[in-house]
């Protein structure tokens, strides 16, 4: 088979290295092959492009900055640049791909949207982006997550979104992505599935990476500004399937010079059974139609996954970091539920940022990483954290002196 | 010859195959279905895996697969269990399942276990042409199995001709763009299916999804060599404690 010459572009059947592809029941074929056909003749078309960076602009709030975190930058003795994609309009990176699926969506006709979430983000993000369009939209969320996630289950609805809620096997985001992959089964023609990480079969990995990648574009210019030169010494991200982590790391995979660090969520300890840091636990298998690292079994079922944050509360990850992992181009690290908590209030104290939970993993490995005076560290900011509140205060609550004192 | 070619070579029309779940609706009930679904008249048995995560299926056969794996299913078992089934049972089985559970125990190790208990093919609905033609086809050839691939109504004509040259023992015509179970009309489908029949394949046709009685498989029959009936058994076992007297009823409905 051919192989990959370059970290972030998959070959012609979507593999990086041996992960990705598209192992998709011949129902699916037909849809996946059109969008493998057009996604990048539609995305290179100079009008596309131009409509995706005056909605990136106007409606999303782009260039987002890159912020010199000084007080933090003091507190590790580096310095740290935060990408503040918590400043994109509905309060995280997510929206960059669904400007950019709905844009390609109309272009190929499609009059009716589905999408899987876990904790409502991609959702929210994907209504936003349909009722900019006045487009129908429906997203499928695990049952449970529904009860957990209430607050954006509103929005959603708010937004004109309707929620079906995925009552099969664990009933959270693997299951949620399942019954999205079954409803494009049954709906072949007039319906374009909005993937909201650089999962599923191929062109979804590449295709979402592409979207994100304006992450890293913009870091470029932006470091460069501010410091003279386009490269820092790390870029660091923490990754569920890790859509954050690919517009973050895209624009330096090949900059062999540039540290690429991916965080995932250790949730109670990575061997202590309630993990998500599938590299550390996964194993090659197959799931939501691509080749990749999988938290299973011996038997091959895939097993469910536990974080603190339910964005990086995934079995799998997209086939670009598991080539990335496979080939030793990226450093994988984990950070626990508690580090996660603990690098959240931190960054509140110190910069006055309220992160995503998500995002507090990668600051999380702030403690573990070692950089030295004149080095230059980006971190992704994937989110806000008004969504965490929730957890905040329960953690105040917990550790109510620690934290006021 | 093929167990399966035997199979059509004797009968080219009116073939039943019914899907049943490994390890449904108890643990053991495994050989004891596949002996009553050939005592009551299937003439080939698709043997489903239980999987996690089965995309291709609606909420019947997932909810059997949950059982399943609930009453401690696994291929390791499933192997074990078949071990002596080729005494009792002489129609044709294949296994259906999800590649990466094939994946995790060893694909080869799989192929060859799969031959020795005496299984005659796959189907993996997950596992693409491509990696088929690239990867793992020689090994299912080598074990001497059948593989069976899915085409659809919106599988073009080039594309089915190249599956069916693919495939061998028969092709499986997925009756209409939909997940296993669902109530879409089977006539609206007619002119795919007769687009098949005008093909001149080189495999058998059976057509699936939606077959659910003796309506619908005489129906799908009359286009087909025969029809395969999953979701609408599976509903049958559910609560049953004597899967005999179950599978007669319901096949007794079917054949009448």
């Amino acid at each position: 088979m051919p192989t990959t010459t370059s970290y972030k572009q998959p070959t012609e059947q979507g593999y990086y290295g041996k992960f990705g592809g598209a192992y998709i029941p011949e129902m699916l074929h037909r849809n996946v092959e059109e969008l493998q056909a057009r996604y990048l003749e539609i995305m290179q078309d100079a009008q596309f492009r131009k409509e995706y960076a005056a909605l990136l602009r106007d409606y999303v709030g782009r260039p987002t900055p890159l912020y010199l975190a000084s007080r933090l930058s003091a507190h590790f003795g580096t310095n740290i640049y935060l990408k503040r994609e918590d400043l994109c309009h509905t309060g995280a990176h997510k929206v960059n791909n669904t400007v950019g699926q709905i844009l390609l969506a109309e272009r190929l006709g499609k009059k009716r949207i589905i999408a899987e979430t876990g904790a409502g983000q991609h959702g929210v993000a994907t209504a936003t982006v349909c009722a900019l369009k006045g487009v129908e939209c429906v997203v499928y969320m695990g049952e449970k997550d529904i009860e957990r996630q209430a607050p954006n289950v509103a929005r959603m609805k708010m937004l004109g979104a309707t929620v079906v809620p995925a009552t099969s096997g664990s009933k959270t985001l693997k299951d949620a992505t399942n019954e999205a992959i079954r409803a494009w089964i049954n709906n072949p023609h007039d319906t374009h599935y909005i993937i909201g990480s650089v999962v599923g079969p191929h062109p979804y990995p590449d295709m979402v990476a592409r979207f994100q990648s304006i992450i890293s574009e913009e870091m470029r210019w932006q470091l460069n500004e501010k410091t003279g030169s386009e490269l820092p010494t790390a870029v660091v991200a923490c990754v569920g399937g890790g859509s954050n982590a690919a517009g973050a790391f895209y624009h330096f995979l090949d900059e062999l010079t540039v540290r690429i660090v991916a965080v995932e969520a250790a949730g109670h300890g990575v061997t202590s059974g309630l993990s998500a840091a599938t590299t550390a636990l996964g194993k090659d298998g197959v799931l939501h139609g691509s080749r990749s690292l999988v938290m299973q079994t011996d038997d091959g079922q895939v097993v469910e996954p536990h974080s603190i944050s339910a964005g990086l509360d995934y079995p799998g990850i997209g086939p670009m970091h598991a080539h990335l992992f496979d080939s030793g181009r990226g450093e994988f690290l984990s950070a626990t539920d508690d580090d996660a908590l603990k690098a959240a209030f931190q960054l509140a104290k110190l910069e006055g940022i309220i992160p995503a939970l998500e995002s507090s993993h990668a600051l999380a490995a702030l403690n573990d990483l070692k950089f030295g005076a004149s080095d230059n560290v980006i971190i992704c900011l994937s989110g806000r954290g008004d969504k965490d509140l929730a957890t905040y205060m329960k953690a105040m609550g917990v550790e109510g002196s620690e934290v006021s004192g | 010859m093929s167990r399966i070619q035997q199979l059509f070579a004797r009968k080219p029309k009116g073939v039943l195959n019914v899907y049943c779940t490994a390890g449904y609706p108890t643990l053991e009930s495994t050989v004891p279905v596949m002996q009553a679904l050939q005592q009551h008249g299937a003439d080939l048995i698709e043997l489903g895996i239980p999987y996690s995560d089965p995309l291709a299926d609606g909420p019947v056969i997932q909810a059997s697969g949950s059982k399943a794996i609930a009453n401690g299913m696994t291929v390791a078992r499933l192997f074990e269990q078949l071990k002596d089934f080729r005494q009792t049972i002489n129609v044709p089985v294949v296994l259906m399942g999800y590649f990466n559970q094939v994946l995790q125990y060893g694909f080869e190790r799989f192929c060859a276990d799969a031959a020795a208990v005496g299984v005659d093919g796959l189907i993996l609905p997950d596992l693409p042409m491509f990696e088929f033609e690239h990867m793992y086809g020689a090994t299912i050839k080598k074990h001497g199995l059948d593989f069976i691939f899915l085409v659809t109504p919106e599988t073009s004509e080039e594309r089915i001709k190249k599956l069916d040259g693919m495939s061998t023992g028969f092709l499986y015509a997925v009756s209409s763009s939909s997940t296993t179970g669902s109530d879409k009309k089977l006539e609206d489908s007619n002119a795919y299916f007769q687009k098949l029949q005008s093909m001149g394949l080189q495999n058998p046709v059976l057509i699936g999804f939606g077959i659910k009685d003796k309506q619908s498989f005489d129906a799908a029959c009359a286009f087909a060599n025969g029809a395969i009936i999953g979701s609408a058994y599976i509903k049958a076992l559910d609560g049953k404690s004597d899967v005999a007297s179950a599978t007669k009823e319901f096949l007794s409905g079917v054949l009448q």
